[in-house]
């Protein structure tokens, strides 16, 4: 299935779990990374059982602290 | 009240622009802006602002100038070391251009203080360095109905997203809570390239002038992300339904200011330096 991450489109395997992208994508801090799946936000505590489907669009939202 | 022609022809250049005009000038000049935190964002985004003639500018922060801050904090010299940092930032925008009123607060912003110090304001800039001070101004402004522009900065990377009352998600809409202490990295322990501070400082001032003047299309709902390594800039949509937000939400949980544990950037990196 084609899937839309971080503005790229992408080929990952069909069932394809949010655990599962969020390893394949190396994301950083993965626990405390916000995830949005076409327009939504996914709650903690959905991330794991969050199943991907065809067409969907991902967008990982990263903390970021500094400024001074 | 008329400009005098000597701002006429020191603004000639915003005036010139059919958005912003002498009509829009003035909006700057009548304007008041806080910044929090004279560091890395904070200031470039204090100079363009007094630059651009923004009347009333406030800044609160409680640090003075070290060594280390001047790699980025550039409107602090080397001949401030030492000194409080409003102060040198005070002196910087009245020399720069002194239509500027510059009001400084050399404190640490919490909970018992900072509504009362935001309510006077139009638009606030968030310059802080840490967690706590970042929900807590998301909160503060949320209660207080303040528009704020929220930006991070580390390493190569920046972003920045602009919370207007009513009109898209606040920062806690995003991130529901600060990670513990340590667990994602600060600038004091990952470093930051001096001129992010530059780049995204400078779209925070940006937001500032388009919220007053009130032209185009601010970041609200909008995250606005820069990766240095790869020149990319990606604007990214944030989800519209706000109802479930703890603090701007239809059921707010939270009522009351937080003061979560702090974390402060400069001093803990003076003691990482002494330790070396
Ligand atoms: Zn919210």
């Amino acid at each position: 299935m084609t899937i839309t991450v971080a503005g790229e489109k992408k080929e990952y395997k069909d069932g394809l779990t949010l655990p599962e992208l969020i390893d394949a994508e190396q994301v950083e801090t993965p626990e405390y990374v916000t995830v949005s799946i076409n327009d939504e936000f996914i709650l903690t505590e959905n991330k794991a059982s969050t199943i991907l489907k065809e067409g969907d669009t991902v967008e990982f939202l990263y903390f970021m602290g500094g400024g001074q | 009240m008329a400009m005098t022609d000597e701002q006429i022809e020191r603004y000639s250049r915003h005036i010139i622009l059919k958005e912003v005009g002498a009509k829009g000038q003035k909006k700057l000049l009548n304007a008041k802006v806080l910044i929090i935190g004279a560091g890395g964002l904070g200031a470039p985004a204090a100079m363009y602002l007094a630059a651009a003639g923004v009347g009333t500018i406030g800044i609160v922060d409680a640090d003075e100038v070290d060594l280390s801050n001047l790699q980025r904090q550039i409107i602090h010299s080397t001949a401030d070391i030492g000194k409080p940092k409003v102060k040198s930032a005070k002196e910087t925008m009245n020399a720069m251009n002194p239509d500027v009123e510059v009001k400084t607060y050399h404190k640490f912003v919490d909970s018992t203080n900072i509504r009362e110090l935001i309510r006077e304001y139009d638009f606030v800039i968030d310059g802080t360095d840490n967690f706590p001070a970042k929900f807590l101004i998301n909160d503060a402004c949320v209660m207080e109905k303040k528009p704020f522009s929220h930006a991070g900065i580390i390493r190569f990377k920046g972003q920045l997203m602009t919370y207007v009352p009513g009109e898209g998600p606040c920062y806690r809409c995003v991130f529901k809570n600060p990670p513990p202490k340590d667990a994602v990295p600060t600038c004091k322990q990952a470093g930051v390239i001096g001129a992010m501070g530059g780049v995204i400082g400078s779209l925070q001032a940006m937001e500032a002038i388009k919220y007053i003047v009130g032209v185009g299309e601010l970041l609200t709902g909008k995250l606005l992300t820069y990766d240095a390594v790869n020149q990319e800039f990606r604007k990214i949509k944030l989800p519209t339904d706000t109802s479930k937000c703890p603090v701007c939400g239809t059921h707010p949980t939270i009522t009351e200011l937080i003061d979560y544990e702090q974390e402060i950037c400069e001093e803990t990196a003076s003691r990482f330096e002494a330790e070396r």
